[in-house]
């Protein structure tokens, strides 16, 4: 037991640095949770070169590293450029049982706010389906509906609207 | 015939709460607006008196709801208090119709008398008088009182200006973060409350049919779930809280249920909900997305949307349940219907276009009349008279209200200085105008 822990700690200091490289907003925060108790520890691990040897969801030529799934105007269906996406996150979980993630569902501002509720739910179930379909069990994933009210772009363009129709893996 | 007439902006001078007031602009008058002499009411007492000018809240009121057209007044010739020193002829003269005089006594404990009246110019007849017991912090609430009185013998209609709405105000913290409040303002934009604080959504504002609750949706804990809060006393409770979807709660004519939108079966349903006993009714069961559920005033249908019929449609169903009806067919998109409180329309969102808008559908004609002008209006309530729906409407990509008049040619923006405002819910008339 008390071996596996100091495997893991090099491997988790290099997510916080390949994560505080890319930037992604969603790696980030989550990685710095998990980093904490290193900085507690004050331990530090040498970044192994060549290999990639990080939390696979960090890799940025994995498809993990897509967490937002874009979605047509008033659509529910994952497009087919997304298929691959979710369902490679769905083998992630499946073969990681411990792992948990939310799925966030999103529409752009246009239309009843209540509505949006449904249709960000139906979107987010849709994404939900096909990590299942992959092997992703229930209890590893929760789904809520925000509708349009927390948009990613705040302003009213076609373009926002297009960055806001999505359904968000927070893990 | 729509005209700009008039364009006035109200400021709270006497603020005496820290949210920020809305600021009232009246976009569009009525033309055809009955002509109303509303004279100064004179102070009788020493010092400095009243606080605030009741003459003018009761012109605004009156300006607002484009039925009255009040005279500045800097137009009038003379300033009768009383009665007995009105001289008719004079305000034939100046076209007045209807004029109001009035002044302010003192009363013990340091409160106010209002004592006013109100004439019929032409028939040179005494309409209504009053003496109105008030103090210093009802002044507002005693106009508006006054307003609705006025309103009222003339026009035969309840007054609304005493009335509440409920609206869901959001600002940007930094770091994505928000900060969204729940607030409670007189009609007027006055007086503006905060109900709920929190940094996750709030939604969907539903008063119960005495005024005194308001059932909403909240996000906190990062789950949707329904509360039904006391307005005065802030106690709130949870009601719903099922898996998935707790949206759209409305309550029912006798409030004594809610009408729901839950997913916990699946798919977005519509539910009532007993409040005494906590049971549950299904009222709809179908695959697409069916939400926004709104009574009729007898209590007897439900009305929702509905995407059964491949783009969102109003429908209804019997309260206690049974078979669904469509009833929009014009339009491509209509949603979020509620009825008047006479029962025979109903306003809901219309896309046309690009552009979604306020419609009003007379039920029996089935004729539909857009009522705004906006691209992305939405969440329109009507007023407890009817006289008037109030919306959120997006201005230079900011949420704000307005209201129109339900023939249409009255419109007024309601802005919030800072930050987003949304999703207004006018309340019923309350049981007595004085404040609790």
């Amino acid at each position: 037991m008390k071996l596996k822990m100091v495997k893991l700690i090099p491997v988790l200091a290099t997510v916080i640095t390949l994560a505080g490289c890319a930037g992604g907003p969603f790696g980030g925060d989550k990685v710095e949770e998990e980093g904490a108790p290193i900085a507690e520890a004050g331990t530090a691990g040498a970044m192994e070169s060549g290999a990639w040897s990080g939390n696979p969801l960090d890799d940025p030529n994995s498809l993990l590293s897509t967490r937002v799934i874009y979605f047509g105007y008033d659509i529910s269906e994952i497009q087919a450029d997304y298929q691959d996406v979710v369902a490679a996150h769905g083998s992630y979980l499946a073969a990681n049982p411990e792992v948990r993630v939310t799925v966030e569902g999103h529409a752009d501002e246009r239309g009843s706010r209540e509505y949006n509720i449904a249709l960000g739910e139906r979107r987010a179930n849709a994404v939900k389906r096909l990590l299942l379909a992959q092997g992703a069990s229930e209890r590893q994933v929760t789904t809520i509906s925000y509708g349009e009210e927390r948009p990613a772009d705040i302003a009213s363009s076609e373009t926002s609207w297009a960055s806001n129709r999505r359904v968000e893996l927070a893990y | 015939m729509r005209k700009l007439l008039i364009s006035v902006l109200l400021y709270l001078v006497h603020l005496q709460v820290a949210a920020a007031p809305l600021t009232i602009q009246i976009t569009e008058g009525a033309q055809g607006a009955l002509p109303i002499a509303v004279v100064p009411f004179a102070w009788q007492g020493g010092g400095s008196g009243p606080s605030q000018d009741i003459s003018e809240i009761i012109r605004a009121d009156l300006a607002r709801s484009g039925l009255f057209r009040p005279m500045p007044v800097r137009d009038m010739l003379a300033r009768p208090k009383d009665g007995k020193e009105v001289s008719f002829k004079d305000w034939r003269v100046l076209r007045m119709e209807n004029l109001v005089v009035g002044q302010v006594l003192p009363n013990r404990g340091g409160g106010y008398l209002v004592r006013f009246q109100l004439f019929d110019v032409f028939k040179q007849e005494q309409l209504a008088g009053y003496n109105v017991p008030t103090n210093e912090r009802d002044l507002r609430a005693t106009a508006h009182h006054i307003a609705d009185i006025i309103y009222e013998k003339i026009t035969g209609k309840r007054g609304a200006f005493s009335t509440k709405v409920a609206y869901v105000t959001s600002t940007n913290t930094g770091g994505g973060r928000q900060n969204v409040v729940l607030q409670v303002a007189d009609a007027d934009g006055h007086n503006p409350q905060t109900i709920v604080t929190s940094s996750e959504p709030l939604m969907s504002p539903s008063w119960s049919p005495d005024g005194r609750k308001l059932a909403y949706v909240s996000f906190e804990g990062k789950k949707a779930s329904i509360y039904v809060q006391g307005v005065y006393t802030g106690k709130r409770q949870k009601v719903a809280s099922y898996r998935g979807i707790n949206g759209a709660p409305s309550w029912s004519p006798d409030g004594k249920r809610l009408a729901l939108t839950l997913s916990k079966d699946g798919n977005p349903d519509i539910y009532v909900l007993d409040l005494q006993r906590r049971s549950l009714l299904r009222l709809t069961k179908h695959y697409g997305i069916d939400t926004e559920p709104a009574w009729s005033p007898d209590g007897r249908h439900v009305v929702f949307t509905s995407a059964r019929g491949g783009q969102p449609q109003i429908y209804r169903v019997p309260s206690f349940g049974g078979k669904v009806q469509r009833v929009t067919y014009k339009g491509k998109y209509n949603a979020r219907a509620s009825y008047s409180p006479d029962g025979k329309s109903m306003v809901m969102v219309n896309r046309k276009g690009g552009a979604f808008r306020v419609a009003l559908l007379d039920l029996k004609t089935k004729s539909m009349r857009i009522l705004s002008d906006g691209r992305l209006d939405e969440s329109p309530s009507f007023a407890p008279n009817g006289g008037m729906v109030i919306y959120a409407t997006k201005v230079r990509g900011k949420g704000e209200l307005a209201a129109v008049s339900v023939d249409g040619n009255v419109k007024q923006r309601l802005a919030l200085q800072a930050g987003d405002v949304r999703e207004p819910a006018w309340s019923p008339f309350s049981r007595s105008n004085q404040r609790n």
